[in-house]
């Protein structure tokens, strides 16, 4: 692995009850997130490549993460999304190189299909910034149950030569959703969209 | 019972002339619109909240005019949008996705979305593929990039506002920032408009308040360099490339 990370966090969110209500099964959210040193911190560099390749790497092992921390087959994740918080030496094109060209097909390997656009945010920011990282139903994008966020936030990154890195996966949609739409289950899942 | 009662409207304009790199010709202009409303459903489980969803159609509509306005430039500048929703603490985050329908239709409404609306509300219709080839009806000005568009394999752009509007959703405590997405407004995979803009309403929400909010932005990220589908490639008019 040519990614130099500081240090990997996993978290998994469940909610067994909502507005007094019991959520049965519980809706559960990994999220995988890592702490990387940007290799072009301090100056404007034109080639992206390196991060490109980091992000490559990151979509495989930080998708494999979450479907592991939620003990789930690849077949059963049902939305995801991703996201980069870009240290104060760094700039927010860094993050775009990491989670653009190649950060999704090894992270829809991990998730298994992934016909969907991977929803996405990113921003710059110091220690203990927190982003939404939007979450989407990952074969079908119009999946108005899975239409959801969840934040990510490393107390001591980034630092000003690092970036975060978070991709988040989930086994269900939101707890007690009933604004209709499309369902998960009558999905076709060939577009992407429906 | 009114349904829509609002409390404070906040907007934020902001320009990006570069980031470090060479100066931008034209500054990136992005800004957001922040509603701060009661929260109607606080403090208790109902079952039934979609009344909401079809009463916050109008305020939509005007908070998408009121962001074009302040940002100052004509409907056909603006490339990318996305919206989002932060609850206060004694409401739920499905009060949040309340704002799927209306926030995103308003804005395509705005920006000349040729799609069928009640298909949209249905959750059936992303307004691309076959709404996009839809007749664009008299006196509606010819979408941006009509006259250049390339036909794909599935038409060429008649419609505007093709793509899904990227959404971000939370509880949070007054104050709470919200970073949410932006992507281009025809197509989903568009990577220079990949981006994200914080919105934080100071003292909002209190626990039985939502705040709703739109964004829109008027191009690429300033330095945008990673390749991918590029807005002048746009050729499939489907909303995603």
């Amino acid at each position: 692995m040519n990614t130099l990370i500081r240090k990997l966090v996993v978290q998994v969110d469940e909610t067994h009850r909502e507005m007094g209500r019991a959520v049965s099964p519980p809706t559960r959210r990994a999220l995988a997130i890592a702490v990387i040193h940007n290799p072009y911190a301090g100056r404007f560099e034109e080639n992206l490549d390196a991060l490109i390749a980091i992000g490559e790497e990151l979509g495989g092992l930080l998708g494999q993460r979450c479907v592991q921390a939620l003990g789930i087959a690849p077949e059963q994740a049902q939305s995801y999304g991703k996201a980069a918080i870009v240290g104060e030496a760094g700039e927010l094109e860094h993050a775009a190189a990491i989670l653009h060209p190649k950060l999704g097909a090894p992270l829809r390997v991990a998730v298994a299909k992934g016909a969907a656009l991977v929803p996405s945010a990113k921003k710059q920011g110091g220690l203990g910034t927190a982003i939404d990282v939007p979450l989407g139903h990952k074969d079908a994008a119009f999946v108005r149950s899975h239409f959801d966020a969840i934040e990510a936030r490393v107390a001591d990154a980034p630092r000003a030569d690092e970036i975060v890195v978070a991709v988040a996966v989930t086994d269900s949609g939101r707890p007690l959703a009933r604004v209709g739409g499309l369902q998960h289950h009558d999905i076709k899942g060939e577009d992407g969209l429906r | 019972m009114n349904l829509i009662d609002v409390r404070r409207i906040q907007t934020s304009v902001e320009d990006i002339f570069h980031e470090g790199g060479p100066r931008a010709e034209v500054p990136l202009r992005r800004g957001s619109i922040a509603a701060v409303l009661t929260n109607p459903y606080a403090g208790r489980f109902e079952p039934d909240i979609l009344p909401m969803m079809a009463a916050l159609n109008p305020l939509g509509l005007d908070m998408a005019r009121q962001l074009l306005k302040a940002m100052d430039v004509p409907v056909a500048r603006i490339e990318g949008y996305g919206k989002g929703a932060i609850i206060g603490s004694a409401g739920e985050l499905e009060h949040g996705a309340l704002w799927h329908v209306p926030g995103g239709y308003a804005m395509r409404e705005l920006l000349g979305w040729q799609g069928d609306a009640e298909a949209y509300k249905r959750g059936e219709s992303s307004g691309g593929g076959a709404d996009a080839r839809r007749a664009v009806p008299e006196g509606i000005d010819p979408p941006r990039g009509a006259d250049q568009a390339q036909p794909g394999p599935r038409g060429a752009q008649l419609g505007n506002a093709l793509a899904i509007v990227p959404s971000t959703k939370k509880v949070g405590a007054p104050g709470t920032t919200l970073d949410v997405p932006l992507t281009h407004i025809n197509a989903s995979y568009v990577r220079s408009h990949f981006d994200a803009m914080e919105v934080r309403v100071a003292g909002h929400p209190r626990p039985d308040e939502l705040v709703l909010i739109l964004a829109m932005s008027c191009g690429a990220r300033v330095h945008a360099r990673v390749g991918g589908l590029a807005a002048d490639k746009i050729a499939k008019w489907d909303g995603l490339r």
